[in-house]
């Protein structure tokens, strides 16, 4: 150990020497990675801000414990089950309420312009709102008047006009299954891939616009647990007592599945991957050319190195020091204009674009690791450097 | 002479370059001695086997039969780490200076020492900086590559070759890329230098001017030594 930090110390930094002597490949190979590093945050920070709008639902609601379908794949596929297990679920000590909520994909008429459009309908309890937002908690009365739902304004299509009359206090109407309805009120959610825009309303207003949907089929299942008894605990029980059809998940699952779900069962994960993957390949590929142009232009000096007793390691040694430098030099550079380029983001799209510390070191990693193997490619141009023949 | 141990014994030593059909053979039953404190100069015509003759001894490249002794030790089936251990042991001055493009003349010394991970680096540079003085570069020292002259460059490669105190050292050519003056200069310095550090010298060379520093000189033609003349015994 102590040999080895000597032999570090004493050591000659030549790979850093080498490219601080050719400044101008240097600002090559930094701008190489830091672009490859941009291209790979950008496909991260979008995918993640698309991934996270899609979960604003999920985020609100208020349950401990979430029961659905087992086949179901994600809030607009969720399916339904039968209510009784809501009432199963009630036997469970531990457990406070358990409340039913009713989905629904359908076309309505577009208040604005009368268009048909598909929306997402959401009935629940009125009494005890499945959504922690001030602006539904504050509309519960509204949705118990029949025919009355609340409105998405962050919603995904032409509704300003709508909206704007909405916030006026004018009556706003549009028609589900023939049935009008009126706007009673609104809250700001957000799209997102299951739908466009989201209306909430009562359970009975839910049934009274589905005239097919039966009473006892939901869709899921919203648990509470009492405080001061143990999640796991009761989780447990639920998963051992209610039968195979539906399966239990925490909040924290339900938001991951979610996420999971589209980026990896959906093109959009794929995309954004794909993307990234780019990103990662171009910078491999850059880097490989730095290095092994660098390495060809040394040949002479290592197999001289080699003459004087210098190991095939040693010069391995200076091809990865030099690789972990660029990989170091390109990636802060990449990462500044990467927040920067979010910022902006941000802005054109209101998708939120946010550098986490987590994606800056997994990146970081990411460019060590592609600069490792690039570097391990031009290592075989080492061979080269045979002492015997190149003089 | 003889009653001191050879630093070089080669006996019986052939080479051959190739495989199957091209399998050529360059070096013909090859019987050297060199005894430490000899500069012993080989000559013959280009493509006799000189530099091939000069890497198998220092180990640059795999004797495949006979002999091949270096300070005791033998070379001829010696495994690669026996070669790099080898090599160690020796200063090799090409006829290129090969001096590392991105390193000053300093810190190219300073690989000479640095190889054998024994010294500090303030002791490493100031081994290095006074050998560089006394091949007259004193001045020259942070001084890269590119801004020396032919012969700056080669004496700094003399520097780094001898640097460690070498037991022996070959130099293959190592004036031919050099005007006149400095060649002769070149070759001077070594021959100091080996005197002072009491090391061995083998040196390749078609320069007839430089001949007098030789203690005897060895003619290599078609892969196989002619003559092995005394030119003056050792001091
Ligand atoms: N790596 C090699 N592969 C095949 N033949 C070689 C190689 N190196 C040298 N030779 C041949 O070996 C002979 C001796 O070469 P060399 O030792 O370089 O001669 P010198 O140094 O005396 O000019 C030449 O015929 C040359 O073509
Ligand atoms: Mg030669």
């Amino acid at each position: 150990m102590k040999k080895l930090f000597t032999a570090l110390t004493h050591r000659t930094p030549l790979g850093w020497l080498q490219l601080k002597h050719d400044l101008t490949r240097l600002l090559t190979a930094m701008s190489g990675i830091a672009f490859a590093d941009i291209l790979i945050f950008m496909q991260f920070g979008f995918l993640n801000a698309l991934l996270s709008s899609n979960t604003l639902l999920h985020e609100n609601l208020q349950a401990d414990i979430v029961i659905m379908n087992t086949q179901a794949l994600n809030w607009g596929e969720l399916s339904t089950f039968p209510r009784r297990r809501l009432y199963q679920a009630l036997d469970i000590p531990g457990i406070e309420s358990a409340d039913v909520l009713y989905v629904n994909s359908v076309q309505w008429k577009n208040p604005q312009t009368q268009q048909k459009t598909s929306v997402m309908v959401i009935g629940m309890n009125p009494d005890r709102s499945a959504f922690a937002l001030p602006e539904i908690t504050q509309k519960l009365n509204e949705i118990k008047l029949p025919d009355t739902v609340l409105f998405d304004r962050a919603a995904r299509g032409e509704y300003e006009e709508a909206i704007a009359k909405t916030e006026l206090g004018e009556t706003v109407t549009a028609e589900i299954e023939r049935r009008t309805v009126s706007i009673g009120g609104l809250f700001s959610m957000g799209a997102s891939f299951a739908a466009d825009a989201v209306i909430i309303t009562s359970d009975q207003n839910f049934l009274r616009l589905m005239p097919k949907r039966q009473p006892g089929t939901v869709s899921l299942g919203l648990l509470k647990i009492e405080p001061g008894s143990d999640p796991v605990q009761v989780r447990a029980m639920l998963d051992a007592h209610l039968p195979d059809d539906v399966k239990t998940l925490t909040i924290e699952e339900f938001i991951n599945n979610e996420k999971t779900y589209w980026a990896t069962n959906r093109p959009i994960g794929v995309v954004f991957g794909f993307g990234a993957a780019i990103g990662f390949v171009v910078g491999v590929v850059i880097v490989y050319q730095i290095l092994s142009t660098d390495v060809n232009a040394h040949i002479a000096e290592y197999a001289t190195f080699k003459a004087m007793g210098y190991r095939n390691s040693y010069l391995l040694g200076v091809v990865f020091e030099e690789a972990i430098i660029l990989a170091a030099l390109g990636f802060f550079p990449g990462l500044g204009i990467s927040i920067g380029l979010y910022a902006l983001a941000q802005k054109a799209t209101a998708l939120p674009m946010l550098m986490t510390t987590t994606r800056a070191i997994g990146v970081l990693i990411l460019t060590i690791v592609m600069c490792g193997i690039s570097g391990a490619i031009a290592t075989r141009r080492l061979q080269a450097a045979d002492p015997a023949d190149i003089f | 002479m003889m009653n001191k141990t050879p630093v070089i014994a080669v006996e019986n030593l052939d080479h051959y370059f190739g495989q199957g059909q091209l399998r050529k053979q360059v070096l013909f039953g090859i019987n050297l001695e060199i005894y430490a404190g000899e500069i012993v100069i080989m000559m013959g015509p280009s493509g006799s086997g000189k530099t091939t003759l000069l890497t198998l001894v220092s180990g640059l490249r795999s004797a495949q039969s006979g002999s091949l002794k270096m300070l005791g030790s033998e070379l001829c089936g010696a495994s690669q780490e026996q070669l790099v251990q080898a090599r160690r042991h020796n200063g090799y001055i090409f006829q290129a200076h090969n001096l590392h493009q991105s390193l000053s003349a300093l810190q190219n010394v300073q690989m000479g020492l640095e190889v054998h991970g024994t010294l500090t680096r303030s002791q490493m540079r100031q081994k290095a900086t006074s050998i560089l003085e006394e091949v007259g570069l004193g001045e020259y020292i942070e001084k890269y590559p590119d801004n020396l002259s032919g012969g700056q460059k080669q004496r700094v490669a003399i520097a780094r070759a001898l640097v460690a105190h070498p037991a022996i050292v070959l130099a293959d050519e190592p004036t031919a890329a050099l005007d006149s003056k400095s060649g002769r200069d070149v070759v001077t310095l070594m021959q100091k230098l080996a005197r002072e550090q009491g090391c061995t010298i083998l040196l390749v060379t078609h320069d007839n001017r430089i001949l007098d520093v030789a203690d005897r000189i060895v003619k290599m033609e078609d892969g196989r030594l002619t003559a092995n003349s005394t030119v003056n015994a050792v001091a």
